[in-house]
């Protein structure tokens, strides 16, 4: 009998242990990140945004520059989209379908929905414009309805393109309109089953003749089974004229925004990588996107780094892993970038910003903010900088948590905030 | 040492208590197997059921412990089988809840801590259930 008290109590140390605080460490940033050995304590690491109301209060913006909030209300706004005449749009909505398997996935998803907006998603896009051009967004109108969780979305010569959660669709669109003349066209269907991962994000080719869609992988890192990854993590090229698709790029985890970069025509995006390694790793990353490359997930990451926890293991795709060209720091949750313009002053007329959702695998968290990364000569260049924070305050409170990052060719990044259901505006002072 | 120094109630399991805790052994047992087969086949649903086999068996111990507890506190003489019944429970829900915590890791990380713990819980069930099915039903320690 006596033996039974040790193991006892080394069930309480283990469950203490487990409760236990993981060292602050700084997170790893740029091109060469460290990668320090995964750690998983007993229990995963759970911060939750703590939510509470904007009030009186705003995102922190640099000096000279001005946040204003230009919609606010909305149903879950996503990502965004400037239009030729300076109209936006907003998609709004909250998609997936996953099944909750194991007994963690209830009570994962149930502390994970404290930390999100209690609104029903609107499976909308909403226009807003500034018709005199004084910062305020008078007009507040739905263009248009139904739409199957959207959020990615691109716009050229008359068309706009919008991913959903389960196809790519085409809205004719003429300059002023205010609302969409018929359902959309679909282009083709994209994966859809589950949808673990359900955003689909969208950026075009320069010339328009192709369309790449981000496609979000079915799990972390395959608890649902491989079956369920196929054509997930990766990024497709589809023809706009004719809807057939090829993969452009593979082991992209959750590629969660992408841009074409002006004048190079590159392919950018920001990827989420995989979570319950500890507090750093894996490092969210952007990375120009390589044609054919493959990027690791499930089998792993940053390169050559193995996750074991994809089994059977695959030497030769390991082998294969390329790695991505800048650290964002791990669990910030990077969903939003857009290239900026030098109208949006010296200090960041050259590079990217990039929305940060926020972590919640994290005891420190991070992310909760909009960040700056200079470029150099098409690269990154430099350490990330802050350009909208304040989405967690100090007091551990969130406000908001940014997603799409857009920037108006006036001169402004718009930021919608999908915790406040708002969209923000930050424009250089005059 | 006379037996009629041990009231019969306290010892011996209600039919409830037994089904509890007999409930938990085939359960507990049913995670084993299913950890055996995600690990010789990779098929994840194996270790979804695991995890849900190990959910059950966690609440059957746990009312059984419950049980166990009261009946414990209820004995004129807490010596011998009632306590060594009750902390093999204890054991058995505590590295059980352990076992629970290891398959709500992801994929493969379950293995192999989460099998060892398997098939540990498995045997510590059935020991318990022995103590206290076979021990008490006798109407307390001899």
């Amino acid at each position: 009998m006596k033996r039974l008290y040790p193991l006892t109590a080394l069930t309480m140390a283990l469950l203490l242990s487990a409760c236990g605080s993981e060292s602050d460490s700084t997170q790893a940033r740029g091109p060469d990140p460290k990668m320090p050995d995964p750690q998983r304590g007993l229990l995963p690491s759970m911060k939750i945004a703590e939510p509470v109301a904007w009030g009186d209060q705003k995102p922190t913006v640099p000096d000279g520059y001005s946040v204003t909030a230009i919609a606010t209300d909305l149903k879950i706004p996503r990502q965004t989209l400037v239009l030729p005449n300076g109209d936006i749009l907003v998609a709004e909505g909250r998609g997936g379908s996953a099944a909750k398997l194991k007994p963690k996935d209830v009570i994962a998803s149930y502390i994970k929905a404290e930390g999100n907006t209690k609104v029903k998603g609107g499976n909308r896009l909403t226009l807003l414009r500034d018709a005199d051009g004084d910062g305020v967004y008078e007009l507040n109108t739905v263009f248009a309805e139904n739409l199957n969780a959207p959020y990615g979305l691109a716009y050229a010569n008359g068309k706009i393109y919008v991913a959903n959660q389960d196809a790519l669709v085409r809205f004719d669109y003429a300059d002023g309109q205010t609302k969409a003349t018929a359902a959309p066209t679909t282009i083709t269907e994209l994966p859809s089953q589950i949808n673990h991962h359900w955003t689909k994000s969208l950026a075009i080719s320069e010339d328009a003749r192709f369309l790449y869609v981000g496609i979000g992988s079915n799990s972390n890192v395959t608890e649902r089974g491989m079956e369920v990854e196929l054509d997930r993590a990766r990024v497709w090229q589809i023809d706009a004229q004719t809807g057939a698709h090829k993969p452009y790029a593979t082991g992209l985890r959750n590629p969660t925004a992408m841009k074409v970069q002006p004048g190079t025509g590159q392919l950018w995006t920001v990827v989420n990588e995989r979570d319950e390694l500890g507090p750093d790793l894996v490092p969210d990353y952007l990375t120009s996107v390589r044609e054919g490359a493959f990027y690791g997930w499930p089998y792993s990451y940053w390169g050559q780094n193995v996750d074991t926890r994809a089994q059977p293991q695959n030497p030769d795709k390991v082998a294969s892993a390329i790695k991505p060209d800048y650290s964002l720091g791990s669990h910030v949750a990077a969903l939003g970038v857009d290239f900026s313009i030098p109208a949006m002053g010296d200090k960041f007329a050259n590079g990217v910003f990039v929305g940060q959702h926020g972590s919640w695998n994290r005891d420190n968290p991070v992310g909760y903010k909009v960040v700056f990364v200079p470029f150099n000569n098409g690269r990154p260049a430099g350490d990330p900088v802050d350009f909208a924070t304040g989405f967690r305050g100090n007091d551990g409170k969130t406000r908001g948590r940014p997603v799409g990052v857009t920037v108006d060719p006036r001169g402004a990044l718009i930021i919608a905030d999908d915790l406040s259901n708002t969209v923000w505006r930050v424009t250089r002072n005059k | 040492m006379t037996d009629t120094t041990y009231p019969p109630y306290p010892t011996r399991p209600s039919p409830l208590h037994a089904l509890l805790l007999a409930g938990a052994v085939p359960l507990f047992l049913g995670g084993l197997l299913s950890d055996i087969s995600y690990y010789a086949t990779y098929q994840i649903q194996w270790s979804n059921f695991a995890a849900w086999l190990i959910a059950g068996a966690l609440v059957f111990c746990g009312f059984a412990l419950l049980f166990a507890l009261i009946n414990l506190i209820r004995a004129a003489h807490k010596g011998g089988r009632p306590t060594v019944y009750f902390l093999l429970l204890l054991v058995t829900f505590a590295l059980g809840l352990v076992n629970a915590f290891e398959h709500a890791k992801d994929a493969w990380a379950v293995m192999p801590s989460g099998l060892v713990l398997s098939v540990i819980v498995t045997v510590l069930s059935v020991i318990a259930a022995f103590t206290g099915l076979g021990g008490l039903r006798a109407g307390g320690a001899r």
